[in-house]
This record gives C-alpha cells, structure tokens and sequence, in this order.
C-alpha cells in the first residue's frame, strides 16, 4: 500500500517537473513569434489563383528575384500556401513520429478522398469549407475505424490500416468518377486533389490553411505537456488521470485538418510525405521534443518554398512531388551528416573508437614490458615491442608514432621526428603511463570480477577482458573493486595497479 | 454519358441482364481480368498479412511508378519484359532503402516506409511531368487503373489461335504462377510466416522465403496495377486475406476462402460499377469493404455480434452467484 502512495507521489512529482520545465521552455517564444509571423502575412496577402508559370518567360535569376520578391499575388499565395503546409504538417508529423504511427498519415491523407467527393458534392463546387467538412469526418471516421478494427479483431495494425486506406480510397475513387461523369463534374477540378498544384490555391484556402496552422499552434502549446505524456508514456498520462482517448482524438483531429488543407497543395498521396519527413528528419537531430516540433517545422516549411520555387521555375512541374523531394533531401542531408545520429558521424565515431582501443594495447604492452622488468626500466626500443606484441617492426614503429603523436610517449634520443632506427629508443609520458596503468586495471580487475564474482574458469577470462577493458569508465571499476574488496592480485598472480599509483 | 443524378435508378435489366445479354464477351473479359488480379493478389496477400507487410505492399505500389516509367523511358515501348524488369527493380529498391534507413538510423521502419514510397512516386509523378510529350504512361491511369478498356486491349495470340486480350492472358499466366509457387513452397511459407525460428532450425532461410515474397509480390503488383491502380492494388491483396481470417484458423482454409470472395467482389464490383457508372475498380473495393463489414459483424467465431454475446453472457455468468446469494 505505502508503495503504491509512493508511486503515485513520485508520478506527480515528474508531472509538476515536467510543467516546471514546460514554462521556461525554449518553445513558447519560438512558436508565438512564428505564429504571429504568419497572421501577418496572412492578413498582407489577398491573393487570387493563377497558374504561376505564365507570369514570366525571363533569365533564371529574374525569376528567383521575382519568387522571393513576392511581388506576384498569385506567387505569394504560392509560397504562403507551401509555408503554412510545411509548418503545420511539420509539427504534428512529428508526434506520429515519436509515436511510430507514422503511416497513420499515409491512411488519413487516403482516408479523406470520399469526404472530398461528399464535400464537392454538397453544393457543387469546389467550396473550401464543405470539402473541408466532408473530408474531416472521412478523416476521423477512418483513423476510428482503424482503432476499432485493431481492437476487435486479431488483424494487426497494418493491415487494418492497409484496409482502411484502400477501402476509403475505392470510395472515394468511386465517387470521384460518379462525379466526372455527371453533367457539372468536368469543371470539378477534383483531380487537383491526386497531385497537387500550389498555385491552385484559392485566398479561401490560404485563409482555411492559416486558421487550421494557428488552431494547432495554439492547441499544442497550450496542450504540449498532455501530448508529450500520450506520445511517450501513455501508461503514465493514465496514471495521472490525463483524458488519454480524447487527447488522442483531439491530435487526430488536428493531423485531419492538417491533411485536408494541404491536399489541392501537394496531393493525397504525398501529403503523407509531408507529415513524416521533416519529422523524421529532426527526429534524426536532436532528442528534445520541442527542438524536435521547432525543427520539423522549419524543414516542412523550407520544404515548402522549394518545392513552390522549383514548381515556379519550371512551367509544369506539379508542386506537390517537388516539395516532397525537397523534404526527402533534407531528411537525406541529416540522415548522413547529423551531428549526433548521422552516418558521418558512426563512422568517425568508430574510426576513432578503433584507434584509440589500438592506442591502449600499445600502451598495454608497453606497460608488460616494464612489469617484466620488475618495472626498473623506463625506456624501451621499438624492436623490444614489436617481441612483445609479436608482430613485424613497420607496425610497431607507426604504433609508437601514433603514442608520440597523442601525446602520450617520448623519443628519448631525439625529440624531433627524424630517421627512426629498430634501436631508436622511447619512453612514456606521464600521461600514457597512467593510461597504461588504467587499461591494465580495467582489463585484471575484470578477469578477477569473472572469476570471483561470475564463477569463470581462470583460463577463459582473458579474451573477455580484453575486450572490455577499453569500454568499461571509472564508476564501474571502482564498483568492481569495492565488490572484490579492493584485491592486490589478479586470477594469474599479478598485481593490480592501483587506483591512487594511477593518479599520483 | 452525362447525367444529373449522382446515384442512378436501380434497374435490374441494365445492371444484370444487359452486361450478361448484349456485351457479353466485353463483361466477361473484364469479370475474367477482375477476378484473376484480385484472386492472385488475395492468395498473396494471405501471406503478406500474416507477416505484417501489409504497408510494405503499400510501398512497393507506389515506387513501382518511377521503375515503370524509367523503363519506358529506356526502352519506349510498353511491352511486358522491361516493363516488369523496371518494376522488379523498383521494388527491390524500396525493400532495400527501407532496410538501409532502419538499420543506420534511429529511424523506425513505419516511418521509413513512408518516406521511401512517397519519395520514389514523388519522382515517378516528376519523371512522367517532364516527359510527359515522350511518356505514353498517364499519371491518373496509374493511380486508378481501368478494367473497362481491357476488352480493347491488343488481343495475344497463341499460334494462330486468339486467346483473349493480352493483359488477361499475362494475368493468367502470373495467377498459374502464383498457385504452381503456393503449392510448391506451401509448407516453408507456413513454417516462416508463424515460426521464424523454428524455420531457421529446420534450415529453411525465413529471409530468403520473405525476399522472394517480396518479389513476387512487387511481379504481381506491376500486373495488376494497369487494370486497378496503384492504391486499389493493396485493397486486393489486404481485403480477400483479411476478410478469409476472420472465417478461419488455417491458412490454406483462408486461402480457398479469398479465392471465393475475390469471385465475390470481381462479379459483384462490375455490376455495382455498371449500375452507379462508376470505375469497375473502386465498385471491386467497395464491395470488398462492405463484405469485410458483414463479416467482422457476423463471423461465427470472431465477430462483433459474437464478441458481443460472449461479453453478456460472461457478465450474466458471473453476476449469478451474486443474484443467488441475495
């Protein structure tokens, strides 16, 4: 009983810290200055629809002036347009990221097709607001259904999702040929909603994209805490009383409206993209959740003006498949060169994990030799080591030049890095002896860690140890030796360097 | 044909007889193409279901459109061979980026997916733009497909003798494929699908079993994309397994079953789409999706309404001691 008082205090207190922490987050600031960045455009821009291309037949760089200039109405609404869709799908793409539902996305953007042909359907025309209707409630009713399909029978999500998807879309496709094949259906322009045109967008749509950009900013900064409980630890959001369905509902409902006005943008199919790539690719850079919505936000919206400006720049490329790509580049980008998690970066990390291990078995070696010695010599030549490490003078030289270049041994003839002889002689630094001395410890405490504590054979502890002895840090082998209770000697009789010979 | 009313009159001669009396080597053409995509992709797609690669399915659809398009753009024509050469490697592209993501990134395979197929058919739709006075491939046709122009189809020809248009005939010939590999390799897809483990210990490769299901699925997809569209695709493959696994416990039950239903759907989905003058496709998927509806309700075994009982009678069984006592 008193455990369980306990836990439940303990959850309250994360809460209370996690609401601490929510209030002098870097996010508010961000987010209100980006949200009131586009109310303003939103308001300056009055913008009509056009097909951007025919506006100029000029030089390449007249054109980028003439995009990033604005000057055009129908280029602003353009680029507004593609900016609040990066920005929106950006952000709530990033919570079914982090909660691996990401082809959710994929499903809605599929999902809301019949809600389209209901909404066109209604008054017939291509009225934002009852298409908008129409293809939310397509849209929640699916991610419903999906739910419910997973929780009552044994399907697996995918597939659940897999039909959902297909079974709204064969709807909607029905639908969407009933109406081409009615009399009012040739001027439907339903087909803008498979591939997507930025330079379709109505000022009714820009305005339909700018609330629904600012309803979800509002709604997740006011909200942010309750999200981040559901998307990492639904468990605890329960726990502490949290409304977890609602919640979950509410972010579908605001990834619903996100997909339904970027669809004439970029299209049903690629609308997906925009909810996972830019997420995915943030996801990719930092481990913080609101560095992750402030990044994926910046790339959908980067995304978006690229694709517009490509789309821009050459007369007939749809724009939706443009600032996919553009997104996918981005993600491609952090994926390889991403400080923390890029494939750059494994690789250094390993090259550099690898020198260092051969670092310290020269250092090793070094230090048996000089223990061999009753730990009376200091210096030793290069054809000694290579004996002791068995191998050929050439490897062992460069082994020595690498010590010497970290610092951590010194020629003793000459301190320059001249001619280098089998004979020519060298000797540790402080520092590589104490390094030595590390790696020794590490490697004997662990053998006799085996043996004692883990009931090993003597003979069969020191392949393990050494692989070990370069990975483990200091908290663990004082742990070690205070289990062992400080031991002298290792399983084969020698002695330990200890831990104050190491530091002094 | 143009007319006022969204949803016609129901008119059991037009819809029934007609098809069947003045058209009806047009509708049995069809039904035959109707039947053969969505029966080979049901028995597919049972095993596809059963190791969750579901979406992968989805994925591969998508991605086949640069792979078909790059490989018309090569060879200009639209012959079977470079067409499936391009879909092959298209497909093998998707699996192979996706495992590429998964493995050196944090990233999850949900999310991989997703950015894998929505990339290559951005490129597939950027490809066919650009060419789009070279390329004879219709970016919309992709996306629904057409099982109404298979009747106008080149006719293929076995000798002298015609046979039937040629993408039924390629279809057929992929649909006796599928079941010569079924029964072939039946008992290591079942071994692999519920127990990779077991499979490894009786040295039957579950990777090898799930990359070549991967390719063929990739071969069925491109056969069948033409007559029902990239996305209608996966309804094909998902619906007939899913719908066979709610009936059944056995694979090979439920593969009989998605048989049955893919009859089902292709008959029934013609003349739903006669009726409502719609695309035959999207009438096959709807039914497929109201068939589904009718048996997650009433299956016997697994079914709401039996989920639904049991849950009362548990309650009623458990409340009376209770009653009793008082």
């Amino acid at each position: 009983m008193r455990a369980f008082w306990k836990q439940d205090f303990q959850a309250k207190a994360t809460f209370s810290r996690m609401n601490r922490r929510e209030k002098t987050s870097v996010l508010v600031p961000h987010l209100r200055l980006l949200a009131s960045l586009f109310l303003l455009l939103m308001i300056s821009s009055v913008a009509h629809a056009a097909k951007i291309g025919e506006i100029a037949e000029t030089s390449w760089a007249e054109q980028a002036l003439d995009f990033f200039a604005l000057k055009h109405p129908a280029i602003r609404a353009a680029a507004l347009g593609a900016l609040l869709i990066g920005f929106c799908c950006g952000t709530l793409g990033s919570f079914l990221v982090v909660r691996k539902l990401a082809l959710l996305g994929d499903t809605l953007s599929h999902a809301v097709l019949p809600g389209v042909a209901l909404g066109f359907l209604w008054n017939a025309s291509k009225d934002p607001w009852a298409i908008f209707i129409g293809a939310t409630g397509a849209g929640i009713m699916g991610v419903a259904l999906v739910g419910w399909i997973k929780q009552t029978t044994r399907l697996k999500e995918d597939s659940a999702m897999g039909m959902v998807l297909a079974g709204f879309y064969g709807l909607g496709v029905c639908l969407t040929s009933m109406i081409q094949n009615m009399v009012m259906g040739n001027k439907s322009g339903l087909d803008k909603f498979f591939f997507g045109q930025a330079a379709a967008l109505s000022s009714g749509d820009l305005w339909l994209l700018g609330i629904t950009s600012s309803i979800s900013i509002v709604l997740i900064l006011l909200l942010y805490k309750e999200f981040l409980a559901i998307s990492f630890d639904i468990g605890f959001a329960k726990a502490i009383g949290m409304p977890v369905r609602a919640l979950h509902y509410l972010l579908m409902a605001l990834l619903t409206f996100a997909v339904v006005v970027s669809l004439q943008a970029v299209g049903v199919v690629l609308v997906s993209a925009l909810l996972i790539t830019p997420a995915a690719a943030a996801y990719l850079l930092t481990d913080r959740m609101h560095w992750m919505l402030v990044l994926a936000a910046v790339f959908g919206m980067v995304s978006g003006i690229l694709g517009a400006f490509i789309s821009y720049l050459s007369n007939n490329l749809p724009t939706g498949p443009l600032i996919v790509l553009g997104s996918t580049s981005i993600f491609a980008l952090a994926l390889v060169f991403g400080p923390r998690y890029g494939l750059l970066t494994k690789i250094l990390r390993r090259k550099r994990q690898r020198k260092r291990i051969a670092l310290e078995n020269t250092l090793k070696s070094v230090f048996h030799l000089s223990e061999n010695s009753g730990f009376t010599r200091k210096e030793f030549d290069i054809s000694e080591l290579a004996k002791e490490r068995n191998q050929d003078l050439a490897s062992t030289e460069k082994e020595i030049r690498a010590l010497v270049a970290a610092h951590l041994a010194r020629h003793v003839d000459s301190e320059g890095d001249t001619e280098w002889s089998d004979k020519a002689r060298f000797q540790l630094k402080k520092s590589g002896w104490h390094r030595a001395c590390e790696i020794v410890r590490n490697h004997r405490l662990w053998e006799l860690y085996l043996t004692n504590a883990a009931q090993y054979q003597s003979d069969h502890v020191h392949d393990d140890a050494e692989e070990i002895e370069h990975l483990i840090g200091e908290d663990i082998v004082q742990r070690i030796e205070e289990r062992l209770k400080n031991p002298i000697q290792d399983p084969h009789g020698k002695l330990i360097p200890r831990r104050d010979q190491i530091t002094a | 044909m143009q007319r006022e009313k969204l949803i016609p009159e129901f008119d059991w001669h037009t819809v029934f007889v007609q098809p069947w009396s003045e058209y009806a080597s047009n509708s049995l053409w069809i039904v035959l193409m109707g039947f053969l995509v969505s029966g080979t992709c049901g028995l597919v797609g049972c095993l596809v279901i059963l190791r969750r690669m579901a979406l992968v399915g989805d994925a591969i659809s998508h991605s086949l459109l640069p792979g078909i398009t790059l490989a018309f753009l090569l060879t200009h024509s639209r012959d079977t061979l470079p067409m499936m050469i391009g879909a092959i490697a298209a497909g093998a592209l998707t699996v192979a980026l996706i495992e590429a993501i998964r493995f050196s990134s944090r990233i999850k395979a949900d999310a991989a997916i997703g950015i894998v197929f929505s990339s290559l058919f951005a490129v597939g739709v950027i490809l066919i733009s650009v060419f789009a006075d070279k390329v004879d491939l219709d970016a919309e046709c992709v996306l629904y497909g057409e099982l109404g122009f298979i009747p106008l189809q080149e006719v293929a020809y076995f000798g002298d003798q015609a046979i039937g248009p040629e993408p039924v005939v390629r279809m057929a010939v992929i649909a006796v494929i599928a079941i010569v590999l079924l029964i072939a390799f039946y008992k290591e897809m079942l071994v692999t699908s519920f127990d990779a483990g077991l499979a490894a210990s009786l040295g039957i490769s579950p990777a090898r079993y799930q990359y070549g299901l991967t390719l063929f699925l990739s071969i069925v997809i491109v056969s069948s994309f033409e007559s029902v569209g990239v996305v209608l695709v996966i309804a094909m493959i998902i619906f007939p397994g899913a719908t066979a696994l709610l009936l059944t416990d056995r694979l090979s039950t439920a593969l009989w079953i998605s048989t049955a239903f893919s009859t089902f759907y292709a008959i029934f989905g013609f003349h739903l789409a006669t009726w409502l003058n719609a695309s035959i496709a999207g009438g096959m998927t709807v039914i497929a999706g109201v068939l589904f509806g009718f048996v997650w309700m009433a299956s016997p075994n697994q079914g709401l309404i039996v989920q639904y009982r049991r849950r009362q009678s548990n309650n009623n069984e458990n409340l009376e001691p209770f009653n009793q006592g008082l």
